[in-house]
């Protein structure tokens, strides 16, 4: 924001606004969060309410391992834009792509978790309360994980390509914010799903 | 031939094509031409919502009239409801705020220009998908054509099994589309407010209107989505098969309810807070004098903003909540009375010693201020828990909400258009024009909306088809159906003063208003890069500093 000076106030020295792709992405996560919170409280309302089975005691297993795949993102995603940040455009890449293959391997993860449910539980989105709620808060969430791992497989040949680099770090921020949200819901979604509705 | 040149004008450029001219529009990224473009989309839709709800007081004119059939009826009272709310209050204060915002904070556009083409055009495709119901909505079935559940839509009224055909999937898939575009206008407002002020443009510094849309804004993002949500449910349950609101499987119509004004009560407070910015604006320059009370009236909207997320169950008192859920709710509700009051004291303190200048804007503001009050009172009289249990659902809450709407919401809003058509079209509205739509529409506004408090009170309930005689309802309906017509002819005058007013009003120049703001710096209409140098300033009354540099407000800063 290059200011030229009006003959009659002078600028002031140090205006600095935030960056309106971080302040965006601010908001686009406060308001996610409320159409997760509307899934979240749907999910633990109908906790127990459904009139037939199967119920989430007798076919829910925990999903460890995927989990530790995509909290463990996280830090892959933000030690990859901290070396973007300092031009180290080898390690960000590695990073980048690790970050993928860990996110693919969640949705992986569900993938099989779904295919287990439905075929040998025969629990589908219509058989039960806990069938909708448990196959909608999920699939929200996988939706969610699903749209990142399209936007950072966008990056990615770019960054092959040598095109992202320094200074690209900003956008590269605004969307680990992104993937860092979907983290911390399936933190959310995981206690409210695998501990809290069993 | 005629057709070209009105094309033409209407655009304000000459000598291009028009089909130049239309794809401009159609492409524009410009935050002034989609601000006008939101504003012409919910003109039009207000003129379709207002003949919906002619043809309701028609209908209501005399006992068992039958002017429409019940089924036409309810399609009325639904896409009536619908329509107002979302493809007319929502896309006209959006597109104030994007016309105006980057005006007033002295920025060249929004910061996300085609998230915000993209966003408007997500509103007129949820407007649409609306209206094709008409057409499209009975699908393979023959049952029922435009959506007829109530805008409010409760389970289990929209499962498959009473809401047959595709029309309350049109009125889902619609609001769950415009409502992305609310969203997304949303984010940019708030990106553009707080990213995008000229230098010297602090928070403290900035003008109500974008103190109060940037409340709005956050507002939107807590309360659209809920909706949002509800409707991705609903989808479930209509199209999957699922169970969220089916209660033979368990699943609750209470949840649909609360998920439905956890929304529909800040949605008010989405809409009037815009209304308020309008009227900060517009009653200093008219009163002579700076806002009275700044800080407080940031403040009382930041609070309006945060205990309107907790009032949703006044709503719901009919359903049986238990007592402590319905004292709650009691106090919650009469609570945001408090800094409502403290906006009303804030305005009257501004008139207060001003040198008041009666023009149409004025008037319209005058007229709010004593119409929001009126309505805020019954608002206290509703939120009793005992005394909503009486008239619930009854014409009392008709009347309510309208008054907060129309006399509210749309005077204010009218108010608005006569301030700032000057700086939208370069021309000045005719001022006896003006006046006469606001008189007329004054009476028509209180022959409507005052005398149907009393049928509530009779027991005539909302949403019915038609009535009995001798219940004492008949002359009070014709009187209010009169009061209509009044109003209708109202918008008339308006109408026809927007059209005569852009060919032959007289040039309104940059400032017609003496006013003290950004967006009166720059030309009428302004240019397309709005400002030629950035900006810098000092106070809040930037103008002001300008026009009187041996007294400037930032001396006192």
């Amino acid at each position: 924001m290059s200011a030229i000076a009006s003959p009659i106030v002078q600028p002031p020295v140090d205006w600095r606004l935030p960056n309106r792709g971080k302040v965006a992405m601010a908001c686009l996560i406060f308001a996610e969060s409320a159409i997760f919170t509307i899934f979240v409280v749907a999910y633990l309302f109908y906790v127990g309410k459904s009139l037939s089975g199967p119920t989430p005691r007798e076919v829910l297993e925990t999903p460890i391992f995927f989990t530790i795949c995509l909290l463990s993102s996280s830090l892959t995603i933000h030690l990859a834009s901290r070396f973007l940040e300092r031009g180290k455009r080898g390690a960000f890449l590695g990073l980048w792509f690790l970050t993928i293959v860990l996110g693919g391997l969640f949705m992986y993860g569900t993938a099989l978790e779904w295919h287990r449910l439905m075929y040998e539980h025969g629990l589908t989105i219509s058989t039960n309360l806990f069938g909708t709620t448990y196959y909608s808060l999920v699939g929200l969430h996988a939706f969610h994980v699903t749209a990142g791992l399209l936007m950072l497989s966008i990056v990615l040949p770019l960054g092959l390509a040598g095109r992202v680099g320094r200074e690209q770090s900003v956008r590269v921020d605004v969307l680990s914010f992104y993937w860092h949200f979907v983290d911390a819901v399936w933190v959310v979604v995981f206690t409210v799903v695998y501990v809290l509705g069993r | 031939m005629s057709s070209d040149v009105m094309a033409i004008k209407t655009a304000g450029a000459s000598g291009k094509p028009w089909v130049e001219t239309l794809h401009e529009w159609v492409t524009t990224v410009d935050h002034k031409r989609l601000g006008i473009l939101y504003i012409l989309f919910a003109l039009i839709f207000l003129v379709i919502g207002g003949i919906e709800a002619t043809i309701m007081r028609i209908q209501l004119m005399r006992p068992h009239n039958d002017f429409v059939s019940p089924q036409v009826f309810n399609r009325m009272f639904t896409m009536h409801g619908t329509t107002m709310i979302f493809f007319v209050a929502m896309p006209v204060l959006f597109g104030f705020a994007n016309f105006l915002v980057p005006l007033m904070i002295g920025a060249r556009d929004m910061a996300f220009p085609r998230l915000n083409a993209f966003s408007f055009w997500l509103t007129a495709l949820g407007g649409f998908l609306l209206y094709f119901s008409f057409v499209g909505g009975s699908g393979l079935y023959g049952a029922g054509n435009a959506p007829d559940v109530g805008w409010w839509a409760y389970a289990p009224l929209t499962s498959r099994a009473f809401s047959p055909g595709h029309s309350t999937d049109y009125w889902t898939i619609a609001l769950l589309i415009s409502g992305f575009g609310s969203i997304g206008t949303s984010i940019n407002i708030i990106a553009t407010i707080l990213c995008m002020r000229c230098p010297g443009m602090t928070l403290g510094r900035m003008p109500l209107l974008a103190w109060l849309n940037l409340v709005m804004s956050g507002m939107v993002l807590l309360a659209i989505t809920p909706l949002s949500a509800a409707q991705l449910m609903l989808m479930v349950d209509r199209y999957l098969g699922g169970h969220f609101f089916d209660t033979q499987a368990g699943g609750s119509a209470t949840l649909w309810m609360h998920f439905f004004w956890i929304f529909g009560h800040p949605e008010v407070y989405v809409l009037i807070i815009p209304c308020f910015a309008f009227v900060s604006e517009i009653v200093p320059v008219f009163s002579r004098k700076p806002i009275f009370g700044y800080p407080v009236m940031v403040g009382a909207t930041v609070c309006i903003a945060f205990v309107s997320l907790s009032v949703w169950a006044h709503h719901m008192f009919t359903i049986g909540m238990n007592s402590y859920a319905n004292a709650f709710f009691t106090i919650t509700t009469m609570a945001v009375g408090v800094p409502t009051g403290i906006k009303i004291f804030n305005w009257l303190g501004t008139m207060w010693g001003g040198k008041l200048i009666f023009k149409t804007p004025m008037l319209f503001c005058i007229g709010f201020l004593f119409q929001f009050l009126i309505a805020g009172l019954t608002g206290i009289m509703l939120s009793a828990a005992p005394f909503n249990w009486q008239l619930s659902g009854s014409y009392f809450v008709v009347a309510h909400f309208h008054y907060v709407i129309v006399g509210g919401i749309l005077f204010a809003l009218f108010a608005a258009f006569y301030y700032w058509y000057p700086k939208i079209t370069g021309r000045m509205l005719n001022e006896s024009l003006g006046k006469l739509h606001f008189w007329l529409f004054l009476i028509g506004f209180h022959m409507t909306f005052d005398v149907m408090h009393i049928p509530g009170i009779l027991g005539m309930p909302r949403r019915i088809y038609t009535y009995e005689p001798g219940r004492g309802w008949n002359t009070l309906n014709l009187i209010i159906t009169i009061g209509t017509f009044i109003q209708g002819i109202a918008t008339s005058v308006f109408a026809a003063n927007l059209i005569f007013s852009y060919f032959k009003g007289p040039r309104a120049g940059n400032d017609p208003w003496d006013a003290w703001t950004l967006e009166w710096s720059v030309s009428s209409p302004p240019p397309e890069y709005n400002f030629a140098s950035i900006p810098t300033v000092a106070s809040r009354r930037p103008l002001w500093d300008r026009k009187h540099p041996e007294d400037p407000d930032s001396r006192y800063d």
